[in-house]
């Protein structure tokens, strides 16, 4: 069997051979066209006037795109219909395209886009979270959960806390911006090949753009260079402008944004500033938390209304809260909509509570790790909106990350280095996650697949999930070759085409695996009950349900001797007439939610993790080194190490980075500052520490999802935390009294040494 | 040499062992254009700024001994001309029925999940094991967001030493050719790659809108991104009287074409500010092309060698048709991006005077950035320090970049520290000097106030970790 193997990456000699095939990597088409954009100044303005005509009258320029052109609606929003394609009376945010030169070239469209007029007249832009929550600029409504009582739970707690942390963005650097090719067949029909990790929704935006059914339009994600959330919505305005280009002229269209027009366009992870008050006991139980969130969600809806849903879920991450009150807002300021990235609003909640963990431990001067401790779900505890949990496992990564990295061994020689050491200090710190798995829109929990074999038993296998590195479509045929009991070799893996499998959900919420598995595993049961029938024929068996698949056989399950090759068996099915083509579909059973009562079971299950990260700090600098990473992750039972500990290694730096560098700025005047790599500094090698080892939680299937495994495309982002722990904890380590410690997000050097000039002046204060 | 040659009409070079003859597009199109305008599509566009790495290829190249090695190099950034009659080699052309072991171990560990980043990497990793130099180094220029390096790293040190009868291998033993004058004229644009300096001033003389190119890690983003055109340019690359490195009793005079790489290697353990620089210096795809000449000549005051060849009272030589003369470093930046460069000069080397005999010298550099590596400085320092016997300061050299218009010395610091014993003392009170010594600006990177503040405390952070 496949499943469980440690199985290469489905495409790494293409990879590594560079013969993969991205969308902009395709043959040229003859005549193809490529658009640039024209580009808004001012965050906020009106449109007074647009002049194309100096760039139409170039040479080699076809057409400038403009709202006016648009047949269909003017409108891309993916659940809430705020989102213009192209502006037509109101600029919103700094670099909205306004129109699209359409030419031969990119070097003449870039050259004409320049030429196009644009008189504007600028207004007051709101640039901050506190800006909005001032004028109360909101999208939609504030999203609230709660049990007990809050505010009576912080009267009567024996400590409480009054506090805010505010957090920036963050920039999804895939490495293949955001591409689209749209080819039209003149007899009305679209082909769009796009980077884009929600084909169905690409297909139905292009349709509704372009004013046509969507059976007119076939949407194909061939592989993506990366997505991390940054393609599940976005990339349907980029196909549908080519989509534009291509209906106007005839002529197959091309849009690539180049590495500054992709920072600039498209949405970050959201910025998020949190204001709370806590109430804990004298041994560090959380009794009480009243907070509210305010999420920065830019100038359109996006997804930030579920990306808020789930930072309300997560709030607790792993701990039991007896009483809560969470309320999310999502600001509508002007700047680019901010959109998915792993983890989805995850993130941001699960590092205000470890924060709020680390603040509990500093000011009662007790270890954090133990506060941790103290606060943990138990088996069998229900979540503040009213999941139960069921199969915990967070005492099992915790004490064995615990084990693992010689916990208690090296706090205390980091004790005794600390003590030695007045320009260097050292920290280590464990982060536990639990988070929890399924759209939390529960419609959404659905996949088709369909398998194809040919009378020379080769095999298609499409599936509704789109491939961006995760290795998805790699475990699709470890699945599909166990469920069939056949060679993984004789599969032909399809490019994700909305033709083959429609109406998918976006490969998002690290369910790509758990729900198409299911559907591949449905499509290959159905094709084997019929060939289960003709080979029982073949060995003169009464019972097909006896009959085994495996290695390329089909054999009697009593009789192992008694077999036919599965070659054999196809090519009898056809001359039999029997159908060798079967779609598949599966729906996450037992779980819903309801907003109105903030209550539901709105994970089918939880992932669980921990992590212990160890830094150097140097005191003259606040730069810091990484220097010791290990880490316990449960995937269930893993469909394959290999592409899990990858996911796990780089989801964990993704974070590191989001933590500790990549410092995501606006200008005053509401533009991207940091819209090239040489700004937005993404981690290198260098900051990888040597040790960096990852065990997988054994013997732990999971009841109910695909051969026993788990998700894991998201979960280990979030323990990266540790590392952002850890650093607090060296600089806690600059003073000898207890206090908390402050360190803004990103931790920059700059911040460091402020935070850790912070702890000092305090240090002095008390000691003076 | 100027007229011996007719202008070609067309470049050609060798790609993956074919050879190749372009005729269709401007000088300055830039490989990395070329290649996938032409269906080479296996290299990747990630940013066109020469940060990611996506687009790395490995070219061969010869050193200012002759020795060949192949390297990699970000074709984002260069100019097509710029490979006339060069060996260049691409993702594609390194598997030879079998896959190439860098591209083996890649596979085998896991190496790539997207695979939009792999092919930087391959061509790097390509480049480091012929070299004998494959470590996180040779890849530190190469982004991924998929990967963590975790597995990366893992294929790295797997790979074993290169097979010296490998047949890439065998490429590096041929007999280097004699260098010739290269001019071009493609699309309307001209493109000169002379071999000596008198060619470089008649060619001036000739074309005024000429500009002069060097490694084009800094033009590079002009033509990348930014789409600047140049109608004229004269690429220093083989000019022989830039590449040459003398050395007398007095000084060490260090030629202003020399890729950085190859000063790192030749140099290496003589200047320990320019040593420990040239570590944080780019990546190595950067450094393989970039050039003394174009640290100065870009005059950014980030530039980060700026501050080593000040701490060691450096002076540039400049040269014109008529004249050559040298100016001294600490007096060659006049404002913003303004020098005493005069527009028809140009810049020959950088020498750099021994230390007096007899005298214990501590030195080294630091670079302060958001990220530790491959960033652009917040701030950059070097510093020299002579103690005589007595523990006393008898020199003092304090320089510092991105902390002014012009990269620049702390005088008052420096003026402070002479004569005083190298102790605590001394050092707390030149940080109070150094603290208000000047006003930097906030910017993208970081405050003023840090900036400041680290001013100060690098120099606190010297004293402590210099070993005496
Ligand atoms: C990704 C990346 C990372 C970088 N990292 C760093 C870094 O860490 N530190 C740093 O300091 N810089 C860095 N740079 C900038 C650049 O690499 C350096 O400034 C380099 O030294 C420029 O050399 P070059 O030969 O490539 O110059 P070119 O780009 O060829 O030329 C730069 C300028 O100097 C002029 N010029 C070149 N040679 C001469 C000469 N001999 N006489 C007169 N004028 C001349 C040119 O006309 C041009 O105006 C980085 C650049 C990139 C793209
Ligand atoms: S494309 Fe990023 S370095 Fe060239
Ligand atoms: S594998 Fe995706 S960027 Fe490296």
């Amino acid at each position: 069997m496949t499943v469980g193997k440690a199985i290469k990456h489905e495409s790494a000699i293409q990879h590594v051979t560079g013969s993969a095939v991205y969308v902009d990597d395709r043959v040229k088409i003859e005549g193809m066209l490529t658009c640039w954009p024209v580009l808004a100044k001012y965050a906020r303005a009106k449109v007074i006037s647009i002049n194309t005509k100096p760039a139409l009258a170039m040479d080699g320029v076809l057409t400038v795109i403009t709202a006016k052109d648009i047949e269909g609606k003017n409108n891309t929003g993916a659940i809430v219909s705020d989102e213009v394609l192209l502006a037509e009376t109101n600029i919103s945010y700094a670099n909205q395209a306004v129109a699209w030169v359409v030419a031969e070239n990119e070097d003449i469209a870039r050259k004409a886009a320049r030429k196009v007029e644009l008189e504007l007249k600028e207004l007051k832009p709101i640039l901050t979270i506190k800006d909005a929550i001032k004028q109360k600029s909101y999208h939609g409504e504030p999203q609230k959960m709660a049990r007990g009582k809050a505010k009576q739970a912080l009267k009567n707690a024996e400590n409480t806390m009054t506090n805010e942390f505010e957090m920036s963005g963050q920039d999804h650097f895939y490495l293949e911006t955001h591409a689209s090719w749209v080819i039209p067949d003149n007899e009305g029909n679209y082909t769009v090949y796009s980077s884009t990790q929600h084909p169905s929704e690409t297909q139905s935006t292009v349709a509704h753009v372009l004013g046509i059914a969507s059976n007119r339009v076939v949407c194909i994600s061939p592989r993506m260079g990366g997505g991390f959330g940054g393609k599940e919505s976005q990339a349907n305005p980029f196909a549908a402008i080519a989509a534009l280009a291509a209906s106007k002229t005839g002529r197959a269209a091309r849009v690539r944004l180049n590495r500054e027009l992709d920072m600039k366009l498209t949405g970050k992870r959201h910025p998020l500033l949190a204001k709370y008050k806590l109430g804990f006991s004298n041994t560090g139980k959380i009794e009480a938390l009243d907070i509210n969130l305010y999420s920065d969600a830019g100038w359109s809806t996006d997804l930030s209304h579920a990306i808020m849903q789930r930072s309300l879920f997560h709030i607790d991450n792993s701990y039991f809260i007896p009483n809560i009150s969470i309320t999310g807002y999502a600001c509508k300021t002007n700047k680019t909509s901010q959109t998915a990235f792993r983890g989805f609003g995850g993130p941001q909640s699960i590092v205000i509570i470890e924060n709020i963990i680390d603040d509990i431990a500093r000011t009662l001067d007790i270890a954090a790790d133990k506060i941790r401790e103290t606060n943990f779900y138990k088996e069998g505890q229900e979540t503040h909106y009213g999941q139960v949990l069921n199969d915990v496992r967070l005492e099992k990564v915790w004490k064995l990350a615990k084990a693992n990295s010689n916990f208690s061994r090296r706090k205390a020689a980091i004790k005794k280095f600390n003590a030695a050491n007045k320009y260097k200090k050292r920290g280590l710190a464990i982060t536990p996650l639990k988070f929890g798995i399924s759209f939390t829109f529960t419609i959404l929990n659905q996949a088709g697949a369909f398998i194809l074999i040919y009378t020379d038993a080769s095999i298609q296998l499409n599936h509704g999930g789109t491939e961006m590195g995760q290795g998805l479509h790699t475990k699709m045929l470890q699945v599909a070759a166990s469920s069939l009991g056949v060679s993984y070799e004789r599969f032909r893996l399809m490019p994700t085409a909305t033709d083959k499998v429609p109406n998918t959900s976006a490969t998002a919420a690290s369910s790509g695996s758990d729900l198409n598995g299911q559907a591949v595993k449905a499509a290959c049961e159905t094709l084997k009950s019929r060939l289960a029938n003709v080979a029982a024929n073949m060995l003169e068996l009464n019972a097909p349900e006896d009959l085994s698949f495996e290695n390329d056989f089909v054999s009697a399950k009593n009789n192992p001797k008694n077999k036919v090759s599965f070659n054999d068996v196809v090519a009898r099915a056809y001359f039999e007439q029997v159908s060798l083509s079967a779609t598949g579909y599966y729906r996450t059973p037992n779980i819903y939610f309801d907003n109105e009562s903030g209550k539901g079971v709105p994970f089918y299950y939880f992932s669980y993790a921990a992590a212990v990260s160890e830094v150097e700090i140097d005191a003259f600098t606040g730069m810091f080194k990484l220097r010791q990473v290990d880490i316990v992750h449960d995937v269930g039972k893993s469909l394959n190490p290999h592409i899990d500990k990858g996911q796990i290694e780089g989801g964990f730096v993704q974070g590191l980075g989001w933590l500790t560098m990549e410092d995501f700025i606006w200008a005053d005047n509401g533009h991207v500052a940091t819209f090239a790599p040489s700004t937005y500094k993404i981690p290198t090698i260098a900051e990888i520490p040597e040790h960096f080892e990852i065990e997988l939680l054994e013997k732990s299937p999971q009841a109910g999802v695909i051969y026993g495994s788990k998700a894991i495309g998201e979960p280990p982002f979030m323990i990266a935390i540790s590392v952002r722990e850890a650093l607090k904890d060296a600089i806690a380590s600059f003073s000898d009294k207890n206090q908390t410690v402050n360190l803004a997000l990103p931790a920059t050097p700059e911040a460091t040494l402020a935070a850790i000039e912070k702890v000092k002046a305090i240090d002095e204060i008390k000691t003076s | 040499m100027l007229n011996y040659y007719m202008q070609k009409q067309a470049i050609s070079f060798e790609l993956n062992g074919k050879k190749e003859t372009v005729d269709n597009v401007s000088a300055t199109t830039t490989v990395l254009e070329y290649l996938r305008s032409s269906g080479k599509t296996g290299t990747k566009e990630g940013c066109g700024d020469g940060d990611c790495g996506a687009c790395t290829i490995a070219l061969i190249n010869e050193d200012i001994d002759g020795n060949k090695s192949y390297q990699a190099m970000n074709s984002c950034l260069m100019p097509i001309a710029a490979i006339d009659g060069k060996q260049v080699f691409t993702v594609e052309g390194i598997a030879n029925k079998t896959l190439h072991p860098v591209q083996q171990a890649m596979v085998d560990s896991g190496g790539s999940q997207c695979g939009y980043c792999t092919p930087g990497f391959i061509m790097s990793m390509f480049a480091g094991h012929y070299s004998d130099q494959l470590s996180d180094e040779s890849i530190e220029g190469n982004l991924c967001r998929c990967t963590g390096y975790v597995a990366i790293r893992k294929a790295a040190k797997t790979i074993t030493k290169a097979k010296s009868n490998d047949k890439f291998a065998k490429k590096l033993k041929t007999k280097p050719k004699a260098n010739k004058s290269i001019e071009l004229a493609l699309k309307g644009h001209r493109y000169f790659s002379p071999i000596s300096l008198n060619d470089v001033f008649i060619y001036q003389a000739k074309y005024k809108n000429a500009v002069l190119i060097a490694g084009a890690t800094d033009l590079g983003l002009d033509l990348s991104n930014k789409r600047r055109d140049f109608p004229v340019l004269i690429s220093l690359e083989n000019v022989a009287e830039l590449k040459q490195i003398n050395e007398s009793s007095e000084s060490l005079e260090i030629g202003a074409a020399i890729s950085l790489s190859q000063i790192e290697h030749k140099l290496a353990g003589r200047f320990d500010v320019l040593d420990t620089m040239l570590k944080f210096f780019a990546a190595r795809q950067i450094k393989n092309r970039a050039t003394i000449g174009g640290n100065i000549g870009t005059a950014s005051p980030i530039g980060d060698l700026l501050p080593v060849f000040l701490a060691l009272d450096a002076a540039v030589n400049l040269q014109n048709a008529n004249q050559k003369r040298a100016v001294l470093l600490a007096e060659y930046f006049t404002g913003y991006r303004q020098t005493k460069k005069e527009a028809d000069e140009v810049i020959i080397s950088v020498t750099i005077p021994k230390k007096e005999a007899g005298l214990k010298r501590l030195s080294h550099s630091y670079k302060i950035a958001k990220r530790g590596t491959d960033d652009i400085s917040i701030v950059a320092a070097s510093f020299v320090i002579d103690l005589n016997k007595e523990n006393k300061i008898t020199h003092a050299r304090l320089a510092y970049g991105g902390v002014a218009a012009i990269p620049i010395r702390a005088i008052a610091a420096e003026k402070y520290l002479l004569n005083k014993s190298w102790s605590k003392k001394t050092i707390l009170k030149a940080k109070e000097i150094l603290l208000n010594e000047f006003t930097p600006l906030d910017d993208l990177r970081a405050s003023a106030s840090y900036r400041n503040s680290i001013v100060a405390n690098l120099f606190e952070k010297f004293f402590v970790e210099v070993k005496l």
